[in-house]
C-alpha cells in the first residue's frame, strides 16, 4: 500500500525532529510551487506500506494570516493527502489543539500525534490519550520525536486510515446563536449554487466567510460573483449586530467558542496537571540571565561575535584547501593546454568559476550550523526579542540582526550567507527589506580596497577611518532599509507576536541534516547560475581581443629589447631554468620585459569590453573622481569584490596584483596626480554602497522569489553609492578639502 | 479593575476581558491563543522596555506594546 502522509503542527512542536526520524536521510527539499516557502518530502517503508511523508510548513492557524498559513491549507485541499498526521505538544495541549480542531472542522482524515510526553511529564502533567481520541473522534498517538517512541505506532495508526478507509466528517461546532443561524442560510445557498464545492467542504466555506478569509473571498468573486455578494452582505449583517450587542466581531468569536470547545473537552478528564502553569521551569530561570536587561544585551554580543568568530576563522581552513585544490588544477589544465583562448575560458572561466562557487560552501555549512545551534535551542527567538525595540524604528524585524552580523556588521563577513540567513525571518515585509541591505555591510572582499586606499592616503588615520566605515555601512543599512519601508516595500508592520519556545538541547542529527539541506540547495540552485554568470564575466574581461597589428606591436617591442641586449645576457635569461640566479643585467632584462607584458596586459583589459565600458563611463564616474582605471576595477568588482584591487593593478600596468601585498600599487596612487584623498573617500564610500557582487545578486533574487529584486539591487544600490561619491567629490572640492 | 495590557507591571496576573482589534493583528492574536476568559501573566520585558513577554497556558509569548494597547486585561486590584 502506498500513500501521501502531510506532517502539520505548530512551530516547535516537534515536527521537523518527526520528519527526520521517519524519513532518515532520504528527504527531499524544494518549493512550493510559485513561492519560497520550503517543501520538505521523505518516505517511510515499513514491511507492508510505504507512507510518501510532506512536511507542511509549521502553523499556529489555517487562516490566510501568513503565506505558511496558504500553502499548507492549499496542499490539503489541492493535493488531498490520504492522511494529516498533526504533532501536538503535550506540554501545551490547549493552545496546541486549536490548529487540530481546524482540521476537524475541514473534515479531512487527521491523526493526532501526542508529541513531547517527556517534556510534559516532567512538567507534572498527565494525558489520558484514549480519552482524548474519544472525544475528538480521531486516532491519538503518544509519541517523543527526540527519541523515537512512538513512531511506529503512529504510523501504523495513519496506515490503518487509509487501508480502512474510515470516513470522516467535518466537526460542528456551536459559534453561538447569531453566527450559527447566519451560516445555516449560507450553507443552503452554497449547497444549491455548487458554489465551490467541488474543492471545498460546504460548511467550511460557510465558516471562511464568516472569518472575513481574503483567499476564500477572492475564489468566491470569481466563481460567482453575484452569490459571493450575497454571502458577504449576510457576513456584514452579522458583523454589525455583533458590534452592537456583544461588542465584538464574527472571528473573534469563532476563535473564543473553538477556544471554548477545547476546554470542555479537556475538562472531560483528558488532562491533569499537577503543578500551577505559570510555574518557573528551568528555562524560565535560564530566562532570568539570558533577558535579563543589563547581562542579556552583554551575553547576546558575546554570543554573536563568538559565532562570528568560529564562522569566519575555522571555514576560513576549508576555504583554503578549496583554494590550494583549485590552484592545482588550473596550473595542471595550464600546463596542459596550448596559449589561446580555450585555455583562458577554461582557466579564468570555468575552474576560477567553479571554484568562486565551492569557496562560498565552508562559510554557508558553518554559518547554517551555528546559526540552526542558535535556532533549534530557542535562543534566536529571544535575540530577536531583545532587539526588537532597535530594528524596528526602521522597519525591520529583531531577527534581522543575525543577517547584517554575519554579511559584516563586523567587517569582514560575506553578505552571500547573510542573504540566506534572513530565512530565519518569518515577517515577510521585514524580511525583504532586511535582504535588501545587507550587503551595504562590509564583507571580507571590500578589505583589501579599503586597506589599499587608507595605505595610500590616510595612512595615520587607519583605525579611526575603518572604525568611520564600519558605523557607516550599519547607518546607511539602517537607513535605506527605513526609506526602502516606507517607499517600495510600504507596508504596516508585520505583528511581531511570538513564542518564546522553551530552551532545547538542539539534537546533533537536526543540525546536520539542517545544513546539508541548505548548503546543497546553494550548490545546486545558486551554483549553476553563478557558474554561467562567471562565464560571462570573463568573456567581457576577454573580448574583444587585441588585434594582431597591436598584439604584433608589443611583440615587436619585446623583440627590439632583446636584439639591442647584449647576446650573452639575452641567453642567459632565456636559457635559465626558472628560480635560478641571475646576474644583475639580466635581472634587469627581466624586469623590463615584463614592463612590457603589464602594458600588454593595461592594453588588452582597456580594449575588452569591461575596458570599454570603464572608458565609456569615464565622463560620468568623473564626477565622482574616477578615472577608466577605477571604473574597469569596479566593473570586474561585479564579478567578485575581490577582484577590484588585482584589476586597478591591472589598470595601472603593474601586472596582477595580490590583494594582500598592494604596497606597490598603494603608491602608485598616491603619486597619481588623478588622485586625491577625497577622491580615495569617494571610492571607499562607493564601494560600500554599489552593486552586490553577482554571487549575492543571483541569492537575492532566490531568496525573494523574483529578479525583479536582484535588478533592484544592483541598480539601486549603484545609483545611491554614485550619488554619494558624487556629493562628496564635489562638496569637498567646491570646499577644498582633501584635494 | 480593567487595564491595558501595557500597564500591567512584571509579575502581575490578570484575565483577559477583551481584544479590541480587526484584520491581521487581530486574528494573530486570536491563533496565539490571546482570547477573552484567558490567564495571563507578565513575565517581563525586554531590556528597552519593549517588547513584552507574557506567560500563557503554559508558554511563553512576547508582543510589542503597541500590539498590547489593544488587550484589556481584568486585574484583581
Amino acid at each position: 500500500m502506498q500513500a501521501t502522509v502531510a506532517l502539520a503542527g505548530n512551530p516547535n512542536s516537534g515536527k521537523t525532529t518527526l520528519f527526520n526520524e521517519l524519513t532518515g536521510a532520504r528527504q527531499h527539499v524544494g518549493n512550493y510551487p510559485g513561492v519560497t516557502v520550503e517543501k520538505k518530502e521523505g518516505l517511510y517503508t515499513s514491511h507492508d506500506f510505504q507512507l510518501h511523508i510532506v512536511d507542511l510548513p509549521g502553523t499556529y492557524s489555517l487562516t490566510a494570516y501568513s503565506l505558511e498559513e496558504v500553502v499548507a491549507r492549499d496542499f490539503l485541499v489541492n493535493q488531498k493527502p490520504e492522511v494529516v498526521i498533526n504533532i501536538v505538544d503535550a506540554s501545551n495541549l490547549e493552545r496546541n489543539l486549536y490548529l487540530a480542531v481546524q482540521f476537524l472542522e475541514m473534515g479531512i482524515p487527521v491523526c493526532i500525534a501526542l508529541n513531547m510526553m517527556d517534556v510534559a511529564k516532567k512538567r507534572g502533567i498527565e494525558i489520558n490519550a484514549r480519552k482524548l481520541s474519544a472525544l475528538l473522534g480521531v486516532p491519538v498517538v503518544p509519541t517523543i520525536a527526540r527519541t523515537g517512541q512512538g513512531k511506529k505506532e503512529l504510523m501504523d495508526s495513519a496506515a490503518r486510515i487509509v487501508q480502512e478507509n474510515t470516513e470522516f466528517f467535518p466537526l460542528k461546532i456551536s459559534y453561538g446563536d447569531d453566527v450559527d443561524s447566519a451560516m445555516i442560510g449560507m450553507e443552503k445557498e452554497i449547497e444549491a449554487n455548487n458554489f465551490l464545492i467541488d474543492t471545498y467542504p460546504v460548511r467550511w466555506i460557510a465558516l471562511k466567510y464568516m472569518e472575513n478569509d481574503e483567499q476564500i473571498l477572492e475564489k468566491g468573486r470569481k466563481a460567482n460573483p453575484e452569490l459571493a455578494a450575497r454571502l458577504q452582505e449576510t457576513v456584514k449583517k452579522v458583523s454589525h449586530h455583533l458590534l452592537d450587542t456583544l461588542d465584538t466581531y464574527p472571528e473573534a468569536m469563532i476563535a473564543d467558542q473553538r477556544y471554548g470547545y477545547i476546554k470542555s473537552i479537556l475538562k472531560q478528564g483528558v488532562i491533569y496537571q499537577k503543578y500551577d502553569p505559570n510555574r518557573l521551569y528551568s528555562s524560565d530561570r535560564i530566562d532570568k540571565v539570558l533577558t535579563n536587561r543589563f547581562l542579556g544585551p552583554l551575553i547576546m554580543l558575546a554570543i554573536l561575535a563568538g559565532l562570528y568568530q568560529v564562522v569566519f576563522t575555522y571555514s576560513e581552513i576549508p576555504v583554503g584547501w578549496l583554494e590550494t585544490i583549485f590552484g592545482w588544477i588550473g596550473a595542471g589544465v595550464s600546463a596542459v593546454l596550448p596559449d589561446g583562448l580555450l585555455k583562458s575560458l577554461i582557466v579564468s572561466g570555468i575552474i576560477d568559476g567553479v571554484g568562486g562557487v565551492l569557496g562560498f560552501v565552508p562559510l554557508i555549512m558553518f554559518m547554517f550550523f551555528g546559526i540552526a545551534i542558535l535556532e533549534d535551542s530557542g535562543y534566536l527567538a529571544r535575540v530577536a526579542f531583545m532587539l526588537d525595540r532597535i530594528f524596528r524604528i526602521f522597519g525591520l524585524h529583531g531577527s534581522s540582526v543575525m543577517a547584517f552580523i554575519v554579511s559584516g556588521g563586523i567587517a569582514g563577513g560575506c553578505a552571500v550567507p547573510g542573504v540566506m540567513a534572513t530565512r530565519t525571518l518569518k515577517s515577510p515585509r521585514e524580511r525583504l527589506a532586511t535582504l535588501l541591505t545587507v550587503p551595504f555591510m562590509n564583507c571580507g572582499a571590500k578589505l583589501p580596497i579599503f586597506a589599499l586606499l587608507i595605505a595610500a592616503f590616510f595612512a595615520k588615520h587607519e583605525a579611526l577611518i575603518m572604525f568611520m566605515i564600519t558605523l557607516g555601512a550599519w547607518a546607511g543599512a539602517l537607513l535605506v532599509a527605513k526609506l526602502l519601508r516606507v517607499t517600495v516595500i510600504q507596508g504596516a508592520a508585520t505583528p511581531f507576536v511570538m513564542e518564546l519556545p522553551p530552551y532545547r538541547m538542539p539534537t546533533f542529527k537536526g543540525l546536520a541534516i539542517h545544513t546539508w539541506e541548505r548548503t546543497w540547495q546553494y550548490v545546486k540552485k545558486a551554483g549553476t547560475i553563478i557558474l554561467g554568470f562567471s562565464v560571462i564575466l570573463w568573456a567581457m574581461m576577454s573580448f574583444p581581443a587585441l588585434p594582431d597589428s597591436k598584439v604584433q606591436e608589443f611583440e615587436n617591442q619585446r623583440q627590439s629589447l632583446l636584439n639591442s641586449a647584449p647576446a650573452a645576457i639575452a641567453a642567459e635569461l632565456a636559457g635559465a631554468p626558472k628560480g635560478a640566479d641571475l646576474s644583475r643585467e639580466a635581472l634587469s632584462l627581466k624586469a623590463k620585459l615584463k614592463a612590457i607584458n603589464h602594458r600588454e596586459a593595461e592594453t588588452v583589459l582597456r580594449y575588452s569590453v569591461a575596458g570599454r565600458i570603464g572608458t565609456a563611463l569615464e565622463s560620468v564616474s568623473r564626477w565622482a573622481g574616477f578615472d577608466w582605471r577605477t571604473n574597469i576595477a569596479l566593473v570586474g568588482g561585479f564579478a567578485a569584490k575581490e577582484v577590484v584591487v588585482s584589476t586597478l593593478g591591472t589598470a595601472y600596468s603593474l601586472g596582477e596584483v595580490d590583494p594582500e601585498e598592494s604596497g606597490a600599487l598603494s603608491e602608485a596612487l598616491a603619486r597619481d596626480p588623478g588622485w586625491s584623498p577625497l577622491a580615495a573617500l569617494g571610492l571607499i564610500v562607493f564601494t560600500m554602497f554599489y552593486s552586490p557582487c553577482f554571487v549575492a545578486v543571483v541569492c537575492i533574487s532566490r531568496e525573494s522569489g523574483s529578479w525583479k529584486w536582484g535588478a533592484f539591487a544592483m541598480a539601486f544600490n549603484t545609483l545611491l553609492a554614485f550619488g554619494l561619491a558624487v556629493l562628496i567629490y564635489q562638496v569637498g572640492s567646491a570646499l577644498g578639502i582633501g584635494v | 479593575m480593567r487595564v491595558n495590557m501595557r500597564k500591567m507591571s512584571d509579575n502581575q496576573i490578570g484575565t483577559i476581558a477583551a481584544v479590541k482589534v480587526a484584520g491581521d493583528l487581530g486574528r494573530r492574536l486570536r491563533d496565539m491563543g490571546l482570547v477573552p476568559g484567558t490567564e495571563i501573566k507578565i513575565q517581563g520585558r525586554a531590556p528597552l522596555y519593549d517588547p513584552v513577554a507574557l506567560r500563557i497556558r503554559g508558554a511563553t509569548l512576547t508582543l510589542r506594546n503597541n500590539e498590547a494597547d489593544f488587550i484589556e486585561v481584568e486585574v484583581n486590584d
